[in-house]
């Protein structure tokens, strides 16, 4: 069985700031992890191979620094690896990464993908579905449980209120939650052999014969940019120190009686 | 051309969401700025019943999709059903609500329209005045920024947190249609229901079949835990690390219970274990916008304000007179929550029972 597992790299905090020239984002000087969803689906994908055989590729798109993610993800027992780095590629969003990103995946062969569920810095979950939309396979999101049954996969399918059990036929792409499982660390053997394992990059041209230029990167994404800001607080706030408990509730119960809350 | 605000409603075992109410209330305003009518798409199966109610809270037109097929939410049909809308009718904006049904079936309806998603947002703008007043309101940008906007821009404005909420970003999707959007549950603000108000009822056959299916559902999991929906609540009374274990809830659900009111929580309280999951507010809980919003001792991380910060009233008792919570606040009480949280319930009983004597 070929896995394919989806990865992207994330900075490890929330302190970002934005370009004040370009509006997009500083990633310089921010430390970077792998995105908590994908690690868990690269974990499944791991348990996978070691209960049922196959192999584990890892692609993940994004600038030339991003193969510290990848490294980490060899040495936790990946097989292989691809990076998608191209200028063509940057300012993409989730329709134009997607594309970008089918594109290599029906050129490497596969048996099941897996993608985290979203990645805590876009938060938007879209690229996982658009994936599955543009190879034309089924998808199930929201996985919580996975195990092979025959050629298909059984996935415990998690809902706000309820969770279905769902059977899918492969080729197919499931998306994962952190929940799925508790990811390994590396071994010490695994990052030394991390290390003679070849990342192999492709670009723009590597990908060019089926990849439509007009639908890739800032230009062919559908949506764009129109404003980014950071949030300030309102003004106004009334904040009273130094009071008695018995001053403290009589101020909260003026309040509570002059907006008609009691 | 395209026209018209299309609200994809969700339906769970036949009863309408919330999100979807409020998405169709949301669509009236936005319909009202741009001239156009909103179109619920009712998709389920048996579920004809539930178009009335949809008019009743401000569609126009609801299309209805009934099919056995359709009956349980699985990705194909419904993103099939979704497709056949948008080819036929071409909207100029369709909403779905960010819950992991909406998040499941719009990125695919979306990849396979050939046009843009703005996922998870919180704000909604065609008007570009109503939007600068926005940009005046809430941003640091400089008047001259503002006012160069262009006041003919009828694009929808679609404005999202990003980075668990530390940064705010107004997508737009020029030149593709529909304008497609998911919408976070609990923003937007639920209409008033006028039973009067009639709409055009029309079924459509989007030529869906069984075979459309194309995952199996072995089992239907209900969740074991009975869930409290925060996000119904008028009153919220909270607690993050200052209640400092399980047993500094039970005040909390005591005063809540004075006032009519449900107890929720910040990540700390949820992550620790004291608190069921159900009550998280915020960036990775809920999103909640009750009357009155108690914060006991809740600093106010970002990923948590995201969740609360449009509530009508503030209140914050936190020991720490320089936290963000009581920056937020409209009232912020330094001191003690341990002595003053059940004096408060203590003081709002003694007042209900005078009321009711005089």
């Amino acid at each position: 069985m070929k896995i394919i597992v989806c990865m992207k790299q994330v900075p490890d905090t929330a302190e970002v700031r934005l370009d004040p020239k370009t509006n997009t984002l500083i990633r310089e000087g921010v430390p970077s992890i792998i995105n908590h969803d994908d690690k868990s689906g690269l974990e499944a994908a791991l348990r996978l191979r070691e209960q049922h055989g196959g192999t584990v590729t890892v692609v993940c798109m994004g600038p030339a620094q991003a193969d510290v993610a990848i490294r980490e993800a060899l040495a936790m027992g990946a097989d292989d690896a691809y990076l998608l780095s191209a200028r063509e590629f940057g300012g993409s969003d989730t329709y134009a990464t997607a594309t970008i990103i089918a594109t290599a995946l029906k050129k490497i062969g596969f048996d099941l993908v897996i993608t985290g569920r979203q990645a805590i810095d876009g938060d938007t979950a879209q690229v996982g579905p658009q994936i599955a939309e543009q190879l034309g396979i089924p998808q199930v999101s929201y996985a919580e449980e996975l195990r092979l049954d025959g050629n298909s996969l059984i996935v415990k399918r998690q809902f706000e209120d309820q969770a279905h059990i769902l059977k899918v036929k492969m080729p197919c792409l499931i998306t994962a939650l952190t929940e799925l499982n508790e990811a390994r660390y590396m071994s010490v053997a695994g990052i030394e052999e991390a290390y003679d394992k070849e990342i192999k990059i492709w670009g723009f041209d590597d990908l060019k014969d089926d990849l439509n230029p007009d639908w890739i990167g800032l230009k062919g994404s559908p949506t764009n940019v129109f404003k980014s800001f950071g949030k300030q607080p309102k003004a106004a706030s009334c904040v009273m120190e130094g009071l008695s408990a018995e001053e403290a509730v009589s101020e909260i119960m003026k309040k509570l009686i002059e907006r008609h809350i009691i | 051309m395209c026209k018209d605000i299309y609200v994809i409603v969700e339906q769970r075992n036949g009863v309408v969401q919330k999100v979807s109410y409020e998405l169709i209330g949301e669509a009236g305003k936005l319909a009202a700025d741009s001239g156009e009518e909103v179109v619920a798409v009712l998709m389920g199966y048996n579920i004809a019943g539930r178009a009335e109610t949809l008019c009743q809270y401000g569609a126009s037109r609801v299309l209805v999709i009934d099919h056995p097929v359709l009956e349980q939410y699985t990705t194909e049909p419904y993103v099939k059903a979704v497709e056949y809308v948008i080819r036929n009718y071409e909207p100029n904006i369709v909403l779905f609500g960010a819950s992991s049904i909406g998040r499941d079936m719009a990125p695919r309806v979306a990849g396979r329209i050939h046009t843009g998603l703005t996922a998870d947002c919180t704000r909604l703008d065609i008007s570009v005045e109503k939007y600068q007043d926005y940009l005046r309101a809430t941003t640091t940008f400089t008047e001259d920024v503002i006012a160069k906007l262009d006041t003919e821009d009828r694009s929808l404005k679609m404005t999202r947190p990003a980075f668990g909420g530390n940064i705010m970003a107004t997508i737009v999707c020029r030149d593709y249609r529909p304008q497609m959007a998911t919408v976070r549950p609990g923003v937007m603000e639920m209409p008033e229901k006028d039973t009067a108000r009639k709409g055009e009822i029309i079924m459509v056959d989007a030529g869906l079949t069984m075979d459309d299916r194309n995952v199996e559902i072995l089992e239907v999991v209900p969740n074991d835990k009975k869930e409290v929906d925060i996000t119904d609540a008028k009153i919220l009374v909270s607690g993050g690390r200052g209640v400092g274990g399980p047993e500094g809830y039970e005040p909390l659900k005591e005063l809540a219970k004075e006032l009519g009111g449900e107890v929720s929580s910040s990540r700390i309280g949820v992550d620790s274990g004291w608190i069921d999951k159900s009550r998280q507010v915020g960036q990775t809980g809920k999103t909640v916008r009750p009357n009155l919003y108690l914060a006991c001792g809740i600093s106010g991380a970002i990923q948590h304000l995201a969740g609360m910060e449009s509530s009508e009233y503030i209140i914050a008792i936190n020991k720490d007179a320089t936290c963000p919570m009581m920056k937020l606040a409209d009232l912020g009480i330094v001191g003690d929550l341990h002595v003053i949280v059940p004096k408060l319930a203590e003081a709002i009983r003694a007042y209900r029972a005078e009321q009711k004597v005089s």
